[in-house]
């Protein structure tokens, strides 16, 4: 499509605030649509219009008129001692998916993926998943147990802990169970709802090697069990091998303590495995010599076959990217120059590609990794794009330092079916429309 | 007295090599932290493995389990552990003799069966260890060993693993798990489990004019779009992607400025009553509206008090709902009222 077929200015449609200026903005917020705001609504759209279909724009009006805070006293400092964000950044929240779980203690708030930006989600956007209520521990109470196959068991306070040698590192958390709503249909509008169970943080803490160490492991030993202080005392089997490599015992995220709904004061991070296996508020760590069968690696998070068979101990969070904006439920206003973006990872190295279709997969093109790209972290991508009104099928593909491609939905589906539940890594198509609407689809 | 000069000399092999130690670190290190004591250990290694090791001796007959069960799991579960409203069924009676027979159930492979407790898990450990570490759902550990024991026998009946004079114990609690109907129904060969694991699945490396099928087999209908609330709403409202406007437009939504805290509304939030009830949507509990509907015009005040301060069950279905004994005489009255003006 070459320039000349763009489509009509009629199907051109600027945002609101672009033809509303800021003081009856105010004034409709504050006192609604009455006869008189809806005359001036009227007479502003109809200028807007004609700026428009006209050859020359009009003055922005944001521009002549001062605005109040260009004319006002500012607040002092320390006015939020704990700052927040604007006020004009209220619909940037976790939610919960109507109807997916009964109670709200054993359910999922998930990260609005679709406005954030970088590789690091801020804590209290944090998507959180419970499985029995979150609490808020007093540290000074709050004790770390390693026994099992130990030399002699032994017991932490956090004072001890964080006077250990520490270390800070940024991973990915993935829910094993993010996308599950999505094997067998397009099920949710947005992708805070596909993908929203997912997160990057920095994480800081003691190695949990140096703490096995401490309490002198038995070297043969293979599980590690790690079990938490909450009511439903969590508890998941972790591989000695994802013990020993990577994992810490932490107690910082993004540079202070935990929130409550992360763990505080202590949690298990063990990087690119799933995130039930990252016990939070750990209380306890038991070395052993087999697999413990917990409820969540023995009821859930069991991965159902076509076959009837369950694979268990499904541990590792595979390749995957999507792609955060333009996604589900948003509009594009405008014909022209978008940036499409998106977040990539793999739970077994590093991203070393994503590419970009806007054609449903047919064709693809390189996007720009935005560094630093790390092992097991979340990594930002971009690709250009010129949208001129057309259908378009939008998906995002990664490779790893493993050589890992990510899959199509259609080939995953064949393999595993529709009913596994956890670990659907499969390409995301979101659909834009010609009227710049986009939404969730799958394709055939 | 400290040694500084072996913290600097320490910190700086540190700095080289984060995760590895042992004989870098200064011995003082290995101080920290301190042995636990037996009763200590005790206390809190309260987990049982597949192999028992863990288990404490005890035992539980079915008879016991199904008064314990009436008493303090019924609620969420159902009486015969078959309740959807809260959690999963845990037993539906779709596992059979054969099933038992041959450690893998069948319905597992048919989409239309829904998937309980005792259809899904292979190890009977898996049952007394979660049991006893979290339930009940709102009074974890509060269960005696011998509970445990009865409500996992109780369990085990209706499944039909075992007959309704059975005694569940520490001494044959192996010999059962035998019997468990999904037994041979899980499977470690995958590539999930280890970092090094194999793929079962890769994607193509293709790039252009590549062989994919492009047509939308799935997408939410224009009805479903609002489900998740208005969309518009839930994106930054500004920039090059607003939401879309999926709610039907009100003219002007006047807010609403009654004092914040007080409202019937933040009562509801701070006391867990919309856990359990949706406005206009049954949940665990009827919807509010149902409520207004069904005692709107009588002269219902007080009943509504007495059925929210001392909770109830049977009128609305099975599922019981908890005395709010902690609400006050004026908070209790203006959730009555508001129950029966809501709009």
């Amino acid at each position: 499509m070459s320039s000349d077929d763009l489509p009509d200015q009629g199907k051109i449609r600027l945002a609101p605030e672009s033809f509303l200026d800021s003081d009856l903005i105010q004034s409709i917020s504050r006192h609604g649509v009455d006869h008189r705001r809806r005359g001036l609504l009227q007479s502003a759209f109809g200028a807007a219009v004609a700026a428009m279909s006209g050859a020359v724009a009009a003055s922005d009006q944001d521009i002549l008129t001062l605005p109040e805070w260009s004319r006002t006293l500012g607040k002092p400092v320390a006015a939020n001692p704990y700052g927040q964000p604007s006020m004009y950044e209220q619909n940037i929240i976790r939610r919960q998916s109507p109807g997916l779980t009964q109670t709200d203690q054993a359910s999922v708030a998930f990260t609005p993926l679709q406005n954030m930006f970088g590789m690091i989600t801020p804590s209290g956007l944090h998507f959180e998943r419970h499985h029995q209520g979150w609490v808020d521990i007093d540290p000074r109470r709050h004790r770390l147990m390693i026994n099992g196959l130990v030399e002699k068991p032994i017991v932490f306070t956090m004072e001890e802990l964080m006077r250990m040698p520490s270390v800070s590192r940024m991973h990915f958390l993935e829910c094993g169970a993010n996308t599950a709503l999505e094997w067998g249909n397009s099920a949710v509008p947005t992708v805070q709802y596909t993908h929203g169970m997912l997160s990057g943080s920095e994480w800081t803490g003691v190695p949990l090697s140096l703490l096995l160490e401490r309490a002198g492991y038995d070297k043969g030993a293979k599980y590690l069990l790690a079990e938490g202080a909450d009511g439903s005392s969590m508890t998941r089997t972790i591989n000695m091998e994802n013990a020993l490599d990577d994992a810490i015992v932490a107690y910082g995220q993004n540079g202070e303590m935990l929130r409550p709904e992360q763990g505080y004061p202590l949690r298990l991070v063990v990087p690119g495995v799933q995130g039930v296996s990252w016990v939070k508020w750990l209380r306890r760590l038991e070395v052993g010599d087999m697999p413990y069968a917990t409820k969540d690696e023995a009821s859930h998070y069991v991965d159902l076959m076509p076959d009837g068979q369950q694979r268990q101990y499904t541990a590792i969070q595979e390749a995957k990217s999507v792609i955060t904006a333009p996604s589900g439920g948003q509009k594009l206003q405008n014909c022209g120059y978008y940036s499409i973006t998106g977040l990539a990872w793999s739970g077994r190295g590093t991203v070393t590609k994503v590419e970009v279709s806007v054609d449903g997969g047919r064709n693809w093109r390189e996007a720009r990794l935005d560094g630093p790209v790390l092992p097991k972290m979340l990594t930002r991508f971009h690709a250009d794009w010129v949208w001129q009104g057309e259908s378009a099928l939008l998906q995002s593909r990664v490779h790893d330092s493993t050589g890992y491609i990510q899959p199509q939905r259609a080939d995953l589906v064949a393999v595993r079916g529709t009913r596994s539940i956890y670990h659907n890594n499969a390409i995301q198509t979101w659909r834009v429309k010609p009227d710049g609407e986009v939404d969730n689809v799958q394709l055939g | 007295m400290c040694n500084w000069a072996r913290w600097l000399l320490a910190f700086g092999l540190m700095v080289r090599m984060p995760f590895a130690f042992a004989v870098d670190y200064p011995a003082e290190l290995w101080q920290l932290g301190r042995e636990a004591t037996s009763e200590e250990v005790a206390a809190w290694d309260i987990d049982v493995r597949p192999d028992f090791a863990g288990l404490p001796p005890g035992s539980g007959s079915v008879e016991e389990g199904e008064i314990l069960w009436l008493d303090k799991c019924s609620v969420c579960h159902g009486d015969f552990g078959d309740s959807n409203e809260v959690f999963s069924p845990i037993v539906l009676g779709n596992v059979t003799d054969e099933d038992i027979s041959s450690g893998r159930v069948a319905a597992l492979t048919d989409p239309a069966v829904v998937r309980t407790t005792l259809m899904k898990v292979a190890t009977l450990s898996t049952l007394w260890d979660y049991i006893n570490r979290a339930m009940p759902w709102n009074a974890p550990k509060s269960l005696q060993v011998g509970e445990v024991y009865a409500l996992v026998a109780y369990l085990l009946q209706l499944g039909y693993v075992v007959d309704y004079d059975f005694v569940l114990s520490d001494a044959n609690i192996a010999e059962i798990q035998k019997l468990m109907p999904n037994r041979n129904g899980m499977t470690t060969e995958h590539g999930l489990w280890s970092v090094d694991g194999t793929p079962d699945v890769v994607g193509s490396a293709c790039t252009e004019n590549c062989e994919v099928d492009v047509t939308v087999t799935s997408y939410l209908p224009d009805y479903a779009m609002n489900a998740h609330g208005n969309l518009k709403d839930q994106v930054r409202d500004y920039g090059p992607f607003p939401g879309i406007q999926t709610a039907p437009v009100e003219d002007s939504p006047a807010p609403q400025h009654e004092s914040d805290s007080e409202t019937p509304e933040a009562a509801l939030a701070a006391n867990g009553c919309s856990g359990c009830h949706g406005l206009d949507r049954a949940l665990v509990g009827p919807a509010f509206t149902a409520i207004k509907e069904r005692y709107q015009g009588q002269d219902a005040a007080a009943y509504l008090a007495d059925k929210i301060r001392n909770g109830g069950s049977g009128v609305w279905g099975s599922i019981a709902m908890p005395p709010m004994s902690q609400l006050d005489g004026e908070t209790l009255d203006g959730l009555v009222s508001w129950l029966l003006e809501n709009k």
